[in-house]
């Protein structure tokens, strides 16, 4: 026991390897939030006036809603006149090639490992880098177009493709949804556009990296992904943020769409500042992600590792709208020192014989709070549907909380439905079994780690897989209670 | 007693079985071998009226009636028994009171009187020694927690206390030590007469030792390719499937 | 307050009113209020009135409150009941179609929320258990049950509980000495008669098994008559060291009846618990089941079963509380809703800090016969200790495709086959009753519901 801690000790008082910030020159918005910051951050981007309206629109509502409650995570009021809302690298108006961007910021991406300029790319990943609230950089662009795949900013998609942005912006999160995501629908500033056109299988995983790095800001992205008729892609989403004192608000919004036989994996490594060890600052990580399975024989699969934030709110959900759709939740979520984690899924079968699957793995160590929330909705008309769920929780020391909250509605008789739940602790005859190989205390715990979120990890592509082990093992190494 | 012609069926949509033709006459053992996935467990299960898969050709006479026109349990009712491969648990359903609720909803379709507890306890021992399996075994729910040979012993049991016209075992070798399989062969032996028939469908040879077949058939590719004595399943048993491949693919 | 309690009168007219929501004048909480100013009481007047202030707080619990999610109660009692008249007179001359047959026991009757002493029988001897009713126990045996009153069943944890607490009628104090085995079970009948008018019951029974002491509780509740019942119920069951409870709970309302039942058991060091809840008629039946295990080495194994049909509501919220290290819960709740029937069933396991080396598990399992049958279902585990073993698992769905295959294969026609297997998945729960007689009695229950309707 001792020996666990003090191993625990010594690996959550390793550092967060991404908490550097990078002396970019921002162009920001005045602090605070009325109607005047949405207007300045819809004319900073040239939006047309039915964007300005829809933005507009969006904040009347939020000022008369409330902050949720009902999440299993607590923290001080957010004084959501204390944020600054729009910030942007100083950069030129318009990039002729990825030549002409800001040294400073290929740097920036170049510690994260991600490499923005061509010749040093990710095989086979294209990658839109989002910095504070900006989209700074989109490769592939071309190679993608000719196959008639769009991929980029949301800004541009605004302006390239306005009839897409104004067809399905909100179509699958209404700005009225919730708290969040009606202050994203008011400001959100940038993110990312992606269309797959009827019947084709995008080639490269597509990504988009956030980075959060100027003080007092909150970031705010968007991003719509449409996969057209028989189209497929996969997405990654990944995230960093400097270590900062102070908490940062981050509320997204995620939108994605699959027609007829399309499919979309969504995948996201979530690595955002979750604070120091004794729980100050760290990100605030509230995010609304949906899809829907709009067509029949579509399908949307997301796949989360959530290592970083303070407070982590999200749910990314599926609506099952297509006869035969399939909908998937793969999560591993982390919680260490004082992080809280409140997320899960909703699957709401709309369609006939649709199906959805949830796996969810919760490790909590330290003094946070790891819960899953989770919804199986079968609605009358939706005969046949099929769900089966798994939520596991591990827990490691005598601190921390694991916590299930799975709803499961069934209006429908000819469901089934498939719900369970454990939680447990490694196994001391596990890791002695390691020892007695001769791997060491850290390694085995790492092993089991990975072994008991295999079947998650197993989910995301190549690239992130690798990065999200990596990720696990040096939350968690040796935290044995 | 049973008559199969052109027999085609197909789950989703993949065809299994094309085009079986096959003639069982009372007082017969027949022996369906052939390879993995050549379609001997569907045909096993077509015969019981299993509804995942669809008949798509073909006829099923049974003793004068279409069989693929009744439900499974009019299939039993009429004499047709299938032993199970994978008998299914069932939590919470003691094998007794099944086994009563079965033996009197056959008698009453056949215009006999239910049997009383009484009766039913003494035909219930009686078969249980023909089958050397023991009543504790029965009175827990069906299959439940039981080992492979219990489960197999179990369907013999049944088999014995149903008294089907036509049994169908559909590969009750597998899984069975040589002393479950020498017991649950016997038990089929004894049930043998003039009036019933059997079909055994099997992938090896070792249950032909002790349940002497009159007729061998090989299935493939969801038809029958060879039929002939005991003799052919030994052949088999020496020479492996790959022979019949190539004797299949030089035709 | 009273200024507006006094408009009131006025308002009965608007009950026939469509719209019941809360932006209508009539105000159930205030009539609720009012009906405990008009009556009186003699005893526990402090108690009755810190639980009123609280539910002068709360109120009724509206559906947007997650605990109450489903169950729309405050509008079914404000659309049902008239709370200015609250005694009703029953009809009901003999019990003995309400009995279990042939069960040798102690039977405690409450006939519209008062206990009737007429209808009630008591073989144990005093020594073994002394049964009193509340109005009388308050007066003389305060000291033995003042330290549990009220406060392992807190007015403030339900609103329910409160309205209980501040209008109990009558009750029962149910106390067993140590190490004393009751030989015989307490069979307790909740009878409401609705033949005349609604009738509106609130009861409450307090029960003690001091150290060492065994104890098996039998509890049903039935209802008459074309009126509505309304019965709030509460109940505290202290379980102290080494003590064993058997409680077991019918209701099988044939009448218009609203019901809700809190009840709190209260573990303490190596005592046993077996709870078993069934739950067959009623217009809509509310049970809050806590057990709190405050003791090391307790075994506490809660069982029910709910079979729905017609416009039954059937909600089970439970929750069994770990709040010391080294004890067994296991939890096992089915049901079968047909008809226009709801089944609600929320199980919370809880297991605090230092509560190492517990084991919790638990069960739901749902099975919806009918096509507008409904089942919310929703099994909460929250662990705060990291050497437990804890699990819960739940399905709705049908009848396994498989099995009934199986059967059908033997000969069993399908209806016959189908019976067959919702029995078997219903009388799993029976398993843990030991008293013969009231297994088969309920054996045979659930068989004639099953066979009926299916």
């Amino acid at each position: 026991m001792s020996k666990g801690n003090q191993v625990l000790e010594e690996i959550t008082s390793k550092e967060y390897e991404h908490g550097w910030n990078v002396n970019l020159e921002a162009d920001e918005a005045p602090m605070g939030l009325n109607e005047g910051t949405v207007r300045f951050i819809s004319a900073k981007k040239g939006e047309p006036e039915w964007l300005l309206e829809w933005r507009l629109k969006a904040f009347r509502l939020w000022e008369k809603m409330k902050e949720p409650t009902w999440p299993n995570v607590s923290y001080p009021a957010i004084d959501y006149q204390n944020i600054i809302y729009y910030s942007a690298p100083k950069k030129k108006a318009t990039l002729n090639s990825l030549d002409e961007v800001d040294p400073e910021l290929v740097k920036t991406f170049e510690k994260l490992g991600i490499s923005i300029t061509e010749q040093k790319r990710l095989t086979g990943v294209a990658v839109d880098a989002v910095i504070d609230s900006v989209s700074v950089a989109t490769t592939f662009k071309e190679k993608l177009g000719e196959l008639g795949i769009i991929f980029c900013s949301f800004s541009e998609a605004v302006k390239e493709h306005p009839e897409l942005i104004k067809k399905y912006l909100g179509s699958v999160v209404p700005m009225n949804d919730n708290y969040f995501a009606a202050l994203n629908s008011a400001v959100f500033s940038d993110g990312s556009f992606c269309y797959i056109p009827k019947g084709v299988r995008c080639p490269m995983e597509l990504s988009t990296y956030f980075r959060i790095n100027a003080a007092n800001t909150g970031q705010f992205e968007r991003t719509l992904i449409v996969a057209d008729e028989g189209s497929y892609v996969s997405y990654l989403e990944g995230c960093t943020a400097p270590m900062r004192d102070e908490n940062q608000l981050h509320a997204a919004v995620v939108e994605l769409y699959t027609m007829k036989d399309a499919e979309i994996k969504y995948s996201t490594v979530q690595n955002w500042y979750p604070g120091d060890k004794n729980g100050k600052g760290g990100i605030y990580n509230f995010v609304t992600k949906r899809g829907l399975c709009f067509g029949d024989h579509s399908k949307i699969s997301w796949t989360q590792v959530e290592t970083g934030s303070a407070i982590t709110w999200k749910y990314p959900s599926c609506v099952l709208k297509g006869d035969y759709s399939v909908g998937e939740f793969y999560s591993v979520a982390v919680t260490n020192n004082y992080q809280q984690a409140d997320t899960g899924t909703k699957m709401i079968h709309i369609g006939k014989n649709t199906r959805s699957r949830i796996v969810s793995k919760g490790i909590s160590a330290g003094k946070s709070q790891n819960s899953y929330r989770g919804q199986v909705h079968v609605l009358k008309r939706a005969s046949n549907a099929r769900n089966h769920s798994q939520c596991d929780s591990l827990l490691m020391g005598d601190q921390c909380g694991a916590h299930t909250f799975p709803y499961i509605d069934v209006e429908n008789n000819s469901a089934r439905i498939e719900h369970e739940a454990t939680t447990s602790k490694i196994g001391e005859d596990q890791i002695f079994y390691c020892l007695q190989r001769g791997i060491d205390e850290e390694a085995a715990v790492a092993l089991i780690v990975n072994g008991y979120a295999k079947e998650v990890l197993n989910q995301l592509p190549m690239e992130f897989a690798v990065e999200a082990q990596k990720l696990l093992a040096l939350t968690l190494e040796g935290s044995v209670g | 007693m049973l008559t199969i012609k052109n027999l085609h069926a197909k789950v989703g949509e993949k065809a299994i079985l094309n085009g079986i033709d096959l003639k069982v006459n009372a007082g017969e053992v027949h022996a369906i071998m052939g390879p993995n996935g050549s379609g001997k467990s569907t045909l096993a299960s077509v015969l019981a009226g299993r509804e995942d898969f669809e008949v798509t050709n073909g006829e099923v006479d049974f003793l004068g009636k279409n069989l693929l026109e009744l439900d499974p349990e009019d299939r039993a009712r009429e004499g047709i028994f299938m032993a199970f491969q994978y008998p299914v648990e069932i939590p919470g359903v003691s094998t007794i009171n099944f086994m009563k609720t079965a033996l009197n909803q056959i008698r009453e379709y056949r215009g006999q009187q239910a049997l009383d507890a009484v009766s039913f306890l003494q035909l219930m021992k009686e078969k249980m020694k023909l089958v050397e399996i023991n009543q504790s075994l029965l009175s827990r729910s069906l299959n439940e927690g039981f080992s492979g040979g219990e489960k197999k012993r179990n369907e013999i049991f049944q088999m014995a206390m149903l008294e089907p016209k036509l049994a169908i075992l559909d590969e009750t070798d597998s899984g069975l030590d040589i002393d479950a399989l020498r017991i649950v062969a016997n038990g089929v032996n004894k049930l043998r007469n003039k009036n019933n028939a059997t079909i055994v469908v099997t992938h090896y040879q070792r249950l032909l030792d002790y349940i002497v077949p009159d007729y061998v058939h090989v299935l493939y590719n969801g038809k029958i390719v060879k039929s002939g004595s005991k003799e052919l399943a030994l052949e088999l048993e020496a020479k492996g499937y790959d022979w019949i491949k190539k004797e299949v693919a030089v035709a | 307050m009273s200024l507006k309690l006094k408009a009131m009168t006025g308002l009965k007219k608007k009950l026939l009113l469509p719209d019941m929501s809360t932006t209508t004048t009539r105000n159930i909480n205030n009539e609720i209020v009012e009906a405990f100013h008009q009556s009186k009481f003699d005893v526990a007047k402090e108690y009755r009135n810190k639980a009123l202030a609280f539910f002068e707080k709360t109120g009724l619990p509206a559906v947007k409150q997650e605990e109450y999610r489903f169950t729309p109660i405050a509008k079914s009692l404000e659309k049902n009941f008239d709370w200015s008249v609250i005694q009703s007179k029953s009809a009901i001359e003999s019990i003995e179609e309400f009995l279990i047959p042939n069960l040798d026991a102690n039977i405690l009757v409450f006939v519209n929320g008062k206990y009737s002493e007429s209808h009630s029988t008591i073989i144990s001897p005093e020594s073994e258990v002394k049964i009193k009713t509340l109005n009388a126990a308050f007066k003389t045996d305060s000291e033995v049950f003042a330290p549990y009153f009220d406060k392992i069943l807190n007015p403030e944890s339900d609103p329910f509980a409160a309205m209980n607490s501040a209008l109990w009628q009558d009750g029962l104090l149910i106390h067993v000495p140590a190490n004393t085995h009751v030989s015989k079970p307490i069979f307790i009948l909740h009878l409401n008669d609705a033949g005349n008018s609604q009738v509106i019951s609130q009861t409450k029974i307090l029960g003690i098994l001091e150290k060492g002491s065994q104890l098996s509780v039998i509890e049903k509740f039935d209802s008459r008559g074309t009126h509505s019942v309304f019965h709030n119920f509460s109940e505290e069951w202290i379980v102290k060291e080494k003590s064993h409870l058997e409680y077991c709970k019918v209701q099988n309302d044939a009448g218009k009846s609203y019901q809700v039942a809190n009840t709190i058991i209260h573990q303490s060091d190596n005592s046993l618990l077996n709870t078993f809840t069934l739950t067959l008629n009623g217009e809509l039946v509310r049970n809050n089941l806590n057990i709190i295990i405050d003791g090391e080495n307790c075994e506490s194994h809660f069982y029910g079963l709910y079979l729905l049909n017609g416009n039954t509501l059937g909600d089970n919220h439970t929750v069994v509380d770990h709040k010391k290290p080294n004890s067994f819960s296991n939890e096992m709740y089915k049901g079968i809703m047909d008809g226009n029937s709801k089944g609600v069933f929320n199980g919370k396991i809880f297991v605090r800090p230092h509560a190492q080396k517990t084991n919790a598990f638990q069960s739901n399992r749902n099975i919806l016969v009918s096509d507008s049958a409904t089942v919310n279902t929703k099994p909460q585990l929250e662990i705060w200790a990291d050497d437990v073993k804890c699990s819960h698992g739940c399905t709705s769905g049908q009848l396994d495709e498989e099995a009934l295959f199986y059967l059908r294969s033997r000969g069993i026609a399908e209806p016959i086959a189908k019976a067959m297997l919702l029995y078997a998945f219903a009388s799993e729960v029976l398993t843990p009753i030991k008293n013969e007689t009231l297994k088969s009695y309920l054996d045979n229950l659930i068989a004639e519901r099953l066979q009926k309707n299916f």
